[in-house]
């Protein structure tokens, strides 16, 4: 014990000292209170540091770090902006913490082609400002897009309330490039709409830092639509807005946006900035139809109609640009107003088919009633992904334990309706038990494999994203599995 | 059950969905799996823009069903023959002409339930569009050729029949055709597919009745000669320009490629990002130009089934592929080969 202690002192300081040969000072930070910042992603609950952080500024540097962490065997975690919401990006005790954040050039606006080549530091909102006097826009639009990287986009397949239209970032890149754990170059694409090979575009999509280090992204770029309106409706009736969600997807209509939110949170929002939300309503449906004049005027008369015959108690279409921003700053600004209602919250990402909405709300609340914490809800209504948040204060004894409690029933809710653990916040340390709900061992072990092929030696984010089967034997007997029955038919095969 | 009995013995298996797309890829011996009974609708939701069907599902009846509530697979893809199913499309990848605006075949996948080559179900993503719980598995099995998994059931997000679409067209030498095109584009035009055949740009506008009447009008084409059926016979390579035995390559190139002028004949779709080519030069030629322009060229139709079809891929991602093969299909016995040689 005392001589591995030792060992990995000493390693430790070789690794270090090496560090300090291929880095620059200033991007190696090896002090308790210079590493502080790095200790946790947005997911403060979990905290850890590491034996160091780096923060190279070029390619190269990043490759000569993941070579060197080949040679001494260690581990290393990936870091973007850190606003992770799972603790993708929570540090390994024992490794280098790989934070991209000085990687943060537009190397590449081809207008003509639509295309941006891009650095993984650079913010999601720097991109949309770059491509914006050309008229484009990077579609997928996170919440956190003031800060969040397009690394971290890709390694999360982020979303934003317009990807029911426009897609997750998945849908929206063309091309990578990644170092592999030894260091060494793959490019995934290389700007046309297919690759050869497998499409392992798409699988680093959402890869968690897992897979690779990816050193430069391809995004495509959209043209700006000519206009873009916001319609507000209030409901008596969770369900009957619920309904309306259904209707107009089921109309034909794909509106940009379409978000919801309950009366707990109307009410917290308006508290906070007076958006104009109607604070009697059980309900609050958000809808942005976008395009071309005649497109908007069209699909804005449809979804208003059909929400009056969901009885919408309230109604109201914005007028110009103006008001259509005020009407989603309300919002954009639902978790800081959420946050005033209590010392702590929790924000669950689960998603459901979409006409399960009014019964599983329904069963949230049943089960806010029973663990005792109060609960609200704003979501993505358009696509099912649920971010209900649960209340609490953590200087009270045990609260915490319930709300965890509270997480995973609401979570093993989503997935026995048919749904998923996490819609877009990803499982990083937080979500591998709701996995062992949602994948059987033999998935697991597919899972473990397709890591292993990338990272055999699993010096990358070890730990995170796919829970090891022990953990889930430990736990006990968790499959769910959408109480779906395995095939019968398959027999015949 | 077959599979497990192939599995067990290590015999190769060459799946067979309705044998419509068996001219597509190298060949590959085995006995054959057949998964084409496998059929039916599993569910289907209009509103949730979900369809769950079994991979023998025929896709011209899936595309009826769809159809009957005013929705369509919005990559729009190819049948090559009437035995098309769905896990044939989804395990060849190909997407038809409106992928340029609407996405590939792989972005409408939401989910996959498949066997690996050690006979093991696994259920990948699922009936939503927001997931992302454990990797990408459900992609990274679309357009594997089924070297990596046999597809028992798909996920398939669907979207709305637009309310109108008209197929229009000018003549266009194709530098021009692409010129007009990237203008149209930058403006927002409601283009659904767009296609240069040398003489004319031929366009399918897709949306809102008021929206494509007004576009149609300010762009002043002239009606295509064979209004919408002219892109269905795109799609199934019925046109003219695909008549006849010789080689029928297609490059992929990154959208704003200028014109390449390709030796031999050749029709431009996706807007100018897939080209097709009939031409009966060396692999080396067209498979040096795709490069030269960051893209990459199959042989497509009429190439030697043992030899290289897909292009060739750099070392270092063709050693990944092949562990990536081994972490599904160890005694490599699922269509070994079909992409390339030995994966
Ligand atoms: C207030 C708030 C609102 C949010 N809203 C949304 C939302 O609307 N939609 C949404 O999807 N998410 C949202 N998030 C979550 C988060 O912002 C996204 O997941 C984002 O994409 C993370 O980016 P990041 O740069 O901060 O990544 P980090 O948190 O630094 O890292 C996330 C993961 O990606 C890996 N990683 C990062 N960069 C790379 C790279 N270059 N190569 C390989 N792996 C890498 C890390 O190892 C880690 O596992 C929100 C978060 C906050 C705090």
């Amino acid at each position: 014990m005392v001589a591995q202690l030792s060992s990995s002192v000493s390693r430790g300081r070789e690794l270090l000292r090496r560090l300090a040969e291929i880095l620059p000072a200033e991007a190696l930070i090896s002090d308790r209170e210079g590493m502080r910042p790095y200790e946790c992603d947005g997911l403060t609950a979990y905290r850890r540091l590491p034996l160091c952080v780096v923060l190279p500024d070029t390619v190269e540097q990043v490759r000569a770090v993941l070579r060197l962490c080949r040679e001494l065997e260690t581990v290393v975690v990936t870091r973007g902006a850190g606003t992770g919401l799972s603790g993708g990006a929570l540090p390994h005790a024992e490794g280098v913490l790989l934070g991209l954040s000085r990687l943060n050039r537009i190397l590449e606006l081809d207008v003509r082609a639509r295309l941006a080549r891009v650095q993984p530091g650079v913010s999601n909102l720097a991109l949309s400002e770059a491509a914006a006097p050309h008229g484009l826009f990077y579609a997928p639009d996170p919440s956190s897009q003031v800060i969040c990287s397009i690394g971290g986009n890709v390694a999360e397949n982020s979303g934003g309330v317009h990807c029911l239209k426009y897609g997750l970032t998945v849908h929206n890149i063309q091309a990578l490039k990644l170092l592999d754990c030894d260091g060494e170059t793959l490019e995934l694409g290389r700007g046309a709409l297919d690759q050869a090979g497998y499409d392992l575009l798409a699988l680093l999509c959402g890869s968690e830092g897992m897979l690779g280090v990816i050193v430069e992204i391809t995004v495509r770029l959209l043209p700006r639509p000519a206009c873009s309106r916001v319609l507000l409706a209030g409901f008596g009736h969770v369900g009957d807005a619920a309904r309306a969600v259904a209707d107009v997807i089921g109309a034909g209509i794909i509106p940009a946006g379409l978000e919801m939110m309950d009366q707990g949170c109307i009410q917290a929002v308006e508290a906070y900035m007076q958006a104009g939300y109607p604070t009697e309503a059980a309900a609050l449906l958000l809808c942005e139809i976008d395009g071309e004049e005649e497109e908007v005027e069209s699909g804005l008369q449809h979804v208003a109609d059909i929400f009056r015959k969901r009885r919408a108690t309230s109604l109201r279409t914005a007028r110009d640009a103006a008001e259509s921003a005020r009407m989603w700053a309300g919002r954009k600004a639902a978790f800081p107003a959420v946050g005033r209602l209590a010392p702590d919250y929790y924000c669950l990402d689960g998603t459901i088919p979409r006409h399960r909405l009014g019964a599983v709300l329904e069963r949230i609340a049943e089960l806010s009633r029973l663990y005792d914490l109060r609960v609200v809800n704003v979501f993505h209504a358009g696509d099912g992904n649920l971010h209900p948040l649960v209340l609490y204060d953590n200087q009270r004894p045990g609260e915490l334990q319930r709300v965890e409690e509270l997480g995973k029933r609401i979570l093993e809710l989503c997935v026995a309706e048919g749904g998923t653990v996490t819609g877009e916040h990803g499982v990083g340390v937080e979500k591998l038990d709701p996995m062992c709900s949602q994948f059987s061992p033999v998935e697991l072990a597919q899972l473990h494999a397709v890591k292993q092929a990338f990272d055999p030696a699993g010096r990358l984010n070890p730990g995170k994203a796919v829970p090891l089967l022990r953990r889930c034997v430990e736990l006990g007997g968790m499959h769910v599995h959408g109480g779906r029955v395995p095939f019968p038919e398959l027999e015949r095969l | 059950m077959q599979l497990r009995e192939a599995c067990a013995s290590g015999r190769a298996v060459r799946i067979e969905g309705g044998g419509s797309k068996s001219f597509y890829g190298r060949q590959t011996r085995g006995e054959a799996l057949r998964v084409g009974s496998y059929q039916g609708i599993v569910s289907y939701r209009p509103e949730e823009l979900v369809v769950v069907a079994r991979a023998g599902t025929s896709l011209a009846e899936l595309e009826q069903v769809l159809a009957d509530k005013g929705q369509m697979l919005a990559f729009e893809p190819p049948h090559f023959g009437p035995g098309a199913t769905l896990g044939g499309t989804v395990a060849c990848g190909l997407s038809g002409p409106r992928r340029p605006y609407a996405g590939a075949c792989r972005d409408f996948v939401l989910g996959v339930h498949c066997l690996n080559g050690r006979g093991e179900e696994l259920r990948c993503g699922g009936q939503v569009l927001k997931n992302v719980a454990g990797y990408d598995l459900s992609r990274l099995l679309t357009g594997s050729l089924g070297t990596l998994g046999v597809l028992l059931e798909l996920s398939i997000r669907v979207l709305p029949v637009p309310e109108m679409e008209v197929s229009l067209r000018r003549p266009a030498r194709p530098p021009q055709a692409l010129e007009l095109l990237r203008t149209w584009e930058a403006r927002g035009a409601p283009l659904s597919a767009a296609v240069i055949d040398g003489e004319y740009l031929n366009v399918r506008l897709s949306g809102v009745a008021r929206l494509v009447d007004s576009v149609a009008t300010r762009l002043g084409l002239e009606r295509h000669p064979d209004g919408l059926r002219y892109w269905s016979e795109l799609r199934e390579q019925r046109l003219p320009f695909f008549a006849g035995e010789q080689a029928l390559w297609r490059l992929a190139v990154p959208p704003g490629t200028p014109f390449l002028s390709p030796p031999g004949k050749c029709l431009l779709d996706w807007g100018g990002s897939q080209y097709w080519i009939r031409s009966a030069v060396t692999p080396r030629v067209l498979r040096a130009l795709a490069e030269k322009e960051h893209g990459h060229a199959t042989l497509f139709r009429g190439g030697n089934a043992r030899g290289e079809l897909f292009h060739p891929l750099p070392s270092r991602l063709a050693a990944l592929h092949s562990r990536i093969k081994d972490a599904f299909d160890g005694q490599r016995i699922l269509n070994r080969g079909a992409m390339y040689p030995g994966l």
